[in-house]
């Protein structure tokens, strides 16, 4: 029992790191309806940033922790925006209104890039950091094992929350997400009332990427090592939870990152790690087939 | 779009070179270098600035000439597409045959070795991949990104049917293609409701399910280690030896063994196989079958409305696909005589696809020009080692962004009345899966 309550509580922080990248993908999904396949990668970079950000201010001997995190996080976050920035520029902006399959292509070529361009510029060997933040709680203390939970988890659980949050109010109130969710709808008549499209897509992938910076620094203090390809197994399952999710809708990427990280946390758990990605990745498919809307996305009507 | 003066190019280069600075700055101006138990950041000034200069001047050189054409061409530049054939296809019909003739006589060519016909057997193993992904992606319009699952269940088939049945390649091969069929029904049939970008991410999942069962599953398929030992091909029967005694290849014809002889027969084995996959498709394509996947593509409730079964129709082209997959898994693996899950990585995926929709989806002559560039461009760029895959990423979007469909960008309607016409690629639809 005290296991599986473990389990819960490493399930529940990687379900969070994953819905926040999911976040990014429904975001992008939702506005302009592709797989923005980088993101993965995006995320990588991220998490890239962070570690160079804290070894700088290490070298510039800022110690302590709330500040490092602080700094840390705005670092992250405005870098990789800017990479968001960049790569919506270069890569998917000349080809929108372009038959569907371009944009997919041109971003896989820009995952691949990125992956390249993180291992030609950093070295292809994992990084590890020192733990950043320490400490932790008990929860219960069972016979043999002990329920604990890190702060480190509780932060990622509470930035995520904090995250989805303020990115529901931002789609909902502001103007904003007005122009996003009317891009959603309908693009060219968008663009007829007065919306720049193209600039509320290009917000879009910034937000996103900033996002995903987010998960990237999360990623980096909870597990403490990184390398250039983490962002692609991430990047799938992060899909594969907006998917479960509902496509487009904020909490059901969140929610469906939280079922994937659970899963995943309890199969590996009582059955096998080597087949874990086995697990989540039929989910994805066992959504698809029942649920081809997600748990908390709209059913759409096709209309001929 | 109107002229742009010198001061606006400018501004723009400053500010592409400004987002350079910004996107380089940390991974680029700084390394992390492994230090005693940490890591350290070692600055890279220099190269951080040479950056942002090549971006600021390849801008400034791209908006000049940019500017240039628009001045050239009028104000009209981007008012018509051009409709009928591109000045490749035109050529296209002189291409075909010389490309055609150039693969048969290559190994005959002076200053053609070992190296060259290796490479073109690597060249080949792609065209007959991208054929048999073109049925599915290119006709069908069906997105799939893990075709190279069908690659490896060709390749591991054969190569476990040759350990534990102890059959030889040309038994074992039309065994691969049918089993390779199998998986293709089996994994079509979850996806059968898909549609385009979830059909995409979850035939990704498949892929990666195959590739994550055959490094695990180490009492069959020696996981990581892969498979070794794999019984190389034999010209229907008399094995390639070096003795050359009675019974083999050498001995047989009276002729001098030579390592070259095997590497010349996997040539043209796989040029045959290549060809028998690009005439089924181009036959298929005439057949009741083949118009059903196009029409398919073009417009899958019309169809369904006139009678067609998507069910059948979906499957028939997974499993056509697929059995080419798994034909050129079994030959890599004769090839090869080592196979490893590594060999079956999601990239191969990608890279198959990105030839096929290179090439203008549905193209045979574009599928064959697209794998000949990309594989021939992989080895030249082999001397950048680290560099290569890096420069293929960039050029996949360079080439989307430049030509969106592909390298043939017109087509020959499979079936018209009267006189035929190129349709160019624009009006092709590429189906929603």
């Amino acid at each position: 029992m005290d296991y599986a309550l473990q389990q819960l509580v490493n399930g529940l922080t990687l379900g969070m790191i994953y819905g926040l990248i999911a976040l990014g993908y429904t975001m992008v999904y939702g506005i302009i309806g592709m797989i923005n396949f980088a993101h993965g990668d995006v995320f990588m970079v991220g998490a890239f940033i962070s570690l160079i950000a804290f070894l700088l201010l290490g070298t510039g001997g800022i110690t302590a922790v709330p500040i490092a995190l602080v700094v840390v996080l705005a670092l992250a976050m405005s870098f990789t925006a800017l990479y968001g920035f960049a790569v919506e520029r270069i890569a998917y902006r000349p080809l929108r209104g372009s038959f569907r399959l371009a944009p997919l292509i041109s971003a896989i070529g820009m995952s691949i890039f990125l992956q390249n361009f993180v291992q030609v510029s950093q070295g292809a060997r994992v990084k590890p950091l020192e733990p950043v933040v320490q400490g932790g709680f008990i929860l219960h203390q069972g016979e043999q094992v002990s329920v604990s939970i890190s702060i480190m988890q509780i932060l990622i659980i509470l930035t995520t929350l904090v995250v989805l949050a303020a990115f529901t109010v931002i789609v909902a109130r502001t103007p904003l997400g007005r122009a996003m969710r009317a891009c959603e709808q309908d693009q060219k008549m968008a663009r007829l009332l007065g919306i720049d499209t193209d600039r509320t897509i290009s917000l879009t992938f910034v937000i996103g990427a900033a996002l995903a910076a987010v998960a990237g620094m999360m990623y980096l203090l909870y597990y403490g090592v990184i390398d250039f390809f983490i962002g692609f197994v991430a990047g799938v399952k992060a899909f594969t939870a907006a998917v479960l999710g509902g496509i487009g809708s904020l909490p059901g990427a969140v929610l469906g990152g939280l079922l994937i990280g659970l899963i995943e946390t309890f199969w590996s758990a009582y059955f096998s790690v080597q087949y874990k990605d086995v697990a989540a990745f039929s989910i994805l498919a066992l959504t698809l087939l029942f649920m081809p809307s997600g748990l908390l996305g709209r059913h759409e009507v096709e209309k001929v | 779009m109107a002229q742009r003066s010198i001061a606006h190019i400018v501004k723009d280069a400053g500010l592409a070179a400004l987002v350079a600075l910004g996107v380089g700055a940390p991974l680029l101006g700084l390394k992390t270098e492994a230090a005693g138990r940490g890591l350290t950041l070692v600055p890279r000034p220099g190269l951080l600035l040479a950056a942002v200069a090549a971006v600021f001047l390849g801008r400034l050189l791209f908006c000049l000439f940019l500017a240039g054409r628009e001045a050239k061409a009028g104000r009209a530049v981007e008012a018509l597409p051009r409709i009928g054939p591109s000045p490749l296809a035109r050529v296209g019909r002189m291409v075909a045959p010389v490309l055609l003739a150039l693969a048969l006589f290559l190994p005959l060519l002076p200053g053609v070795g070992r190296y060259e016909i290796d490479l073109g057997t690597l060249v080949l193993t792609y065209v007959m991949l991208g054929w048999g992904l073109n049925i599915v992606v290119g006709l069908a319009g069906l997105l799939d990104l893990g075709y190279v699952a069908f690659y490896a269940v060709g390749a591991y088939g054969y190569a476990l049917m040759a350990k534990f049945l102890d059959l030889s390649f040309w038994a074992a091969l039309p065994l691969t293609g049918l089993i390779a069929a199998a998986w293709g029904i089996l994994l079509g049939f979850p996806v059968l409701r898909l549609r385009g970008d979830y059909l995409a991410i979850v035939t990704l999942a498949f892929g990666e399910i195959i590739r994550v069962v055959l490094l695990n599953w180490t009492t069959l398929t020696g996981g990581p280690n892969g498979m070794s030992g794999i019984p190389r091909p034999t010209f229907f029967g008399l094995p390639f030896s070096m003795a050359g005694g009675e019974g083999t290849f050498a001995g047989f014809f009276g002729i001098e063994p030579s390592p070259l002889h095997r590497i010349v027969f996997l040539y043209y084995l796989i040029l045959v196989l290549a060809l028998i996959t690009n005439l089924v498709t181009l036959r298929l394509r005439r057949h009741p079958i083949g118009r059903a996947w196009e029409a398919l593509r073009e417009d899958e409730i019309a169809a369904r409305a006139l009678g067609l079964s998507v069910v059948a129709v979906k499957l028939t082209a997974f499993a056509t696909g697929a059995m080419f997959g798994g034909f050129a898994g079994a030959f890599f693996a004769t090839r090869q005589g080592f196979i490893s899950p590594e060999s079956f990585t999601f990239i191969e995926s990608a890279l198959i696809l990105a030839i096929v929709v290179l090439g203008g989806m549905g193209s045979q002559l574009g599928v064959a020009i697209a794998a000949t560039l990309m594989i021939g461009g992989f080895e030249v760029f082999r001397g950048l080692d680290e560099y290569r895959m890096l420069v293929f990423g960039l050029a996949m979007v360079a080439i989307m962004v430049w030509r969106p469909r592909g390298l043939v960008a017109s087509r020959e309607p499979s079936v018209s009345l009267g006189a035929q016409r190129a349709i160019a690629a624009e009006h092709v639809a590429e189906g929603r899966g």
